[in-house]
């Protein structure tokens, strides 16, 4: 029978891991449930929600600094913040869309246990980049704290960044300490029109090889910039630059982009309003969102990070066997590729179009069969698996917390 | 140090042996006088000559030097330019000292794709050369980085006065290859962002040399700024140079680098570069904006409205390239300015949080006092990263001792007001002892299983880092209560 435990404090999520691992049960962990369908299916039918443990315990915007319970939503911190005109920098996307579930209700422990990250990746980091201290339950029962509050720390191993994207296979978050910084002041999106994915890397290689400091570089097929408004009214491909800042220099630097692109493709641009909405599609993927392929059945999405420059050629290799759509983000570097549903959800087809370019590819929309059945995360080589096998013992030795989630086994 | 094991000094001219087999010719420096260079690092009040010098060239001999040590149960201590503050690279009278210095290639500039691939033993200065004529450069920026190898700044996760804007080290690292204890090599990452499972290359950025040895290393590069200019900010007490620094943070403003001085290094650097720093005032505020021209000028022309409305003493904005230069030429000399006015100094690097700054410089004056040994001050003012330099002679007896007693104090302060014992320059073995004073046994228990998990027999740079040295089974050990642990009253759905 499916059981959820519901600890009320950090006492609460020791005492329940201990108790799990003295009645040999494994526990799923889950924040606020907003990315529970993503990964390998759960592997056990007992549950730990953290979604009690909420609040945010402390908040300097002159230090750069916040802290805050795992349990508490994304939402609630980014509109804290927002008062005093900063911001998560990394942009954390909300998989509401793609994963077909309720928007906004990530957990600050989610966002971090799954490495988010937005269209600023390329510029200001990934959650990872941002994550400064934790106090967590490892798979021991034991509570344990690592890093501090202060961005420049390196005291002791980072452990943070091992629990970033560790999809809460190793410890149980309680308590986190990340870094804020300004909301820019305003921003300008410069788009080129009409450019087939191979040209619109070379446009974004040029973009983001200028002095502009281009925060956000992606590219939308015709298909895909239909779904977007602000991209739509521009008609067919679209390849998007965004400059965020002061407004002298968001202004300077818009001319200066301009002058660059202009060589690629005719031009347009977006300002402020319209360039914060596209930016928050591209971020979501929402033109790949949930939607019954034609034909009935789930179309699997495929989230891929490879180097800026091989995401193209990815795309054409993949285009070469299924009918598929895709959305580039990251200067190229980031392959969101919707395919036709299939047994494997195309992972065949998607592994080996990566394997010339090298990266990593993880299967983010499918059904619980497929994600059992197949490897959702990228393979790892023998070595590599063996030594993700380690660390995963080493914190969580009886496979009490999400096990399986990742890989079979860890 | 743990103790030596004199079953392998015992063996040492057989194990020597077998290393010159693996890397043939002047590779093994096994002689008193040739190994003496290698007996400290920067941090020269600890000394110790090591076995063996082992110098490889190839990965392939990395590999097998440690595969052939763990087979032994030889211990390894890594090592790259030898400029670490914290004893990283301490050799141990029973290990083999591992040298990276040969792997000085520059593999591969992909400007396409903005990355650098890099040898360890390439100077974090020569990645920054090798793509400075497409207009690129690798972001951080220790201070010893003419000398320091990439290879030391992945071990240590060193920082810079650029950090505040652009990241420590690990911020800008894609990929590596790295050789385990066992001699097996990894590959993690590549020219691609984020891990596709754990984040190993984070882990291993930072972990002093005790997890493996890197043997590649792949780096983002980032388009150099358009331009740069600095203020230069005078105050009459540190609580206004305090106060200036956060004022410009909560205007949306993240500078450069943003260095404050106390009046002790004020006066050291001016005597020294004569940089013209204004002796009348009691901390001194560098603060540098990059970007674009419009940019630059526009936040220059911001920060000085704040500096006066914070009650500056002096404030001056560079008009040229040169005055530029020329201000930060007194702060990046500091340390040998403080270096002149003293026999020895002893640099410490805590990081506190930014609004204890006043507490913390009033606090260290008490001890300055109570020890009767000088203390200057530099501060990395954006990130709160403070380097105390404690003014000593260590032909005086008992002087060191009391220097490092005085480090202490001023380290545990760091902790109890909110901040962190290291904030660049690593434990090593310099603050291993103070370790307990941030973290809880089971803290430091959780730390050390990872440790087993990439080197079980914990032969790598034992004695760094972690006060006591466990055994991995002991550390793995569990008491698992099998149902003797009452359900905990917690709510149940």
């Amino acid at each position: 029978m499916a059981d959820t435990l519901k600890p009320r404090d950090a006492g609460e999520v020791e005492a329940a891991v201990q108790w799990a691992l003295a009645e040999g049960r494994a526990l799923e962990l889950v924040g606020r449930g907003s990315k529970r369908p993503f990964g390998r299916p759960a592997q056990t039918d007992l549950s730990l929600d953290l979604s009690s443990l909420s609040g945010v315990t402390l908040y300097e915007p002159d230090e750069l600094v916040l802290s805050a319970r795992a349990g508490t939503p994304i939402a609630e911190i980014e509109a804290l913040v927002a008062a005093s005109d900063q911001e998560l920098a990394f942009e954390p996307m909300d998989y509401a869309a793609v994963l077909g579930t309720d928007p906004g209700r990530a957990s600050i422990g989610g966002v971090l246990a799954a490495n988010l990250a937005g269209p600023r990746r390329i510029k200001a980091g990934a959650a990872r980049d941002h994550f400064l201290g934790c106090v967590a339950v490892s798979g021991r029962g034991e509570t344990f704290k690592t890093g501090g509050r202060v961005v420049k720390n390196v005291t002791g191993y980072d452990l943070c960044k091992l629990l970033a994207g560790s999809w809460g296979t190793l410890a149980a978050m309680i308590e986190v300490t990340i870094k804020v910084l300004p909301k820019p002041e305003t921003e300008a999106t410069v788009l080129v029109r009409g450019l087939a994915p191979a040209r619109a890397t070379e446009a974004m290689a040029a973009g983001m090889g200028s002095s502009c400091d281009v925060s956000g570089a992606a590219h939308l097929p015709a298909s895909t910039a239909a779904r977007i408004p602000e991209a739509a009214r521009v008609g067919g491909a679209v390849t998007a630059m965004r400059l965020e800042g002061f407004l002298p220099s968001v202004t300077h630097r818009r001319d200066a982009l301009q002058a660059i692109l202009k060589t690629y493709g005719e031009l347009a641009q977006l300002d402020a309003a319209p360039s914060r909405a596209f930016w928050k599609a591209v971020r979501d993927a929402a033109p790949l969102a949930a939607s019954p392929a034609p034909g009935g059945g789930e179309r699997p999405l495929w989230r891929i990070s490879t180097a800026p420059g091989r995401g193209a050629e990815v795309a054409a290799t993949i285009a070469e066997g299924a009918s598929a759509e895709f959305l580039f983000d990251w200067a190229g570097g980031l392959l969101w590729a919707a395919l036709p549903p299939s047994d494997d959800a195309g992972a065949a087809l998607v592994r080996s179009a990566l394997a010339a370019a090298g990266g990593h590819a993880t299967l983010v929309r499918a059904p619980a069969a497929v994600r059992a059945a197949i490897a959702v995360f990228q393979p790892q080589d023998e070595a590599l698996a063996a030594l993700t096998k380690r660390v995963k013992a080493s914190f969580d030795p009886r496979g009490v917390l999400n096990p399986g989630r990742m890989w079979a086994g860890v | 140090m743990p103790a030596a094991d004199a079953a392998v000094l015992a063996r040492r001219e057989r194990i020597v042996a077998a290393l010159r087999a693996i890397v043939p010719g002047e590779g093994v420096i096994a002689t008193e006088r040739e190994m003496r260079p290698y007996e400290s690092d920067g941090l020269t009040a600890y000394r110790q000559l090591p076995m063996v010098v082992v110098l490889p060239e190839t990965t392939e001999q990395v590999s097998r030097v440690l595969a052939y040590c763990h087979a032994e149960g030889v211990k390894v201590v890594p090592r790259g330019a030898g400029t670490s503050l914290s004893g990283g690279a301490l050799p141990l009278t029973d290990g083999v000292l591992l040298g990276m210095g040969k792997f000085k290639r520059i593999r591969e500039l992909d400007f396409a794709n903005r990355v650098a691939v890099v040898e360890p033993g390439v100077t974090n200065l020569a990645v920054s050369q090798a793509v400075e004529h497409m207009g690129f450069y690798y972001a951080p920026d220790p201070s010893s980085q003419i000398a320091c190898t990439i290879g030391g700044n992945v071990a240590e996760n060193s920082g810079g006065v650029h950090c505040l804007k652009y990241g420590m080290t690990t911020n800008n690292l894609l990929g590596c290859e790295i050789v385990l204890m066992t001699g097996e090599v990894l590959r993690i990452g590549g020219k691609y962002l984020d891990a596709g499972g754990y984040d190993l290359l984070g882990i291993v950025t930072g972990s002093e040399g005790l997890l493996g040895v890197v043997t590649e290393i792949t780096v983002r590069i980032l388009k150099k700024p358009e331009c740069a200019r600095a203020v230069l900010v005078g105050f009459g007490s540190s609580e206004d140079a305090g106060a200036c620094v956060s004022r410009i943070i909560a205007a949306g403003i993240i500078p450069g680098g943003m260095e404050m001085m106390d009046k002790p290094a004020i006066h050291a650097v001016e005597e020294f570069v004569h940089a013209g720093y204004p002796l009348d005032v009691e901390a001194l505020l560098i603060v540098e904006v990059d970007g674009p021209q419009a940019e630059v000028d526009h936040l220059i022309a911001r920060v000085e409205a704040i500096a006066r409305d914070c009650r500056a003493t002096t404030c001056r904005v560079s008009n040229s390239e040169e005055e530029r230069l020329l201000f930060w030429a007194g702060r990046k000399a500091a340390f040998p300015a403080v270096g002149r006015i003293s026999p020895d100094y002893y640099c410490m690097d805590g990081t506190i949080p930014r609004a204890k700054l006043p507490l913390v410089l009033k606090r260290m004056r008490e001890l300055s006092a109570d020890y009767g040994l000088a203390c200057a001050n530099v501060f990395h003012a954006g990130d709160g990263n403070l380097h105390p330099l404690i003014l000593y002679d260590a032909n005086q007896p008992g002087e060191l001792e009391k220097t490092e007693k005085f480090g202490a104090e001023i380290l545990k302060l760091c902790v109890e007001v909110g901040g962190v014992l290291t904030g660049e320059h690593g434990v090593g073995v310099e603050k291993r002892d103070l370790m307990p004073a941030m973290f809880s046994e089971a803290d430091l228990a959780q730390q050390q299983r990872l440790k087993c998990a990439f080197d079980e027999r914990g032969l790598l740079n034992p004695g760094k880092v972690f006060p006591t040295l466990h055994r991995c089974a002991e550390l793995s050990c569990m008491h698992v209560h099998a149902g003797r642990v009452a359900f905990p009253d917690i709510p149940r759905f």
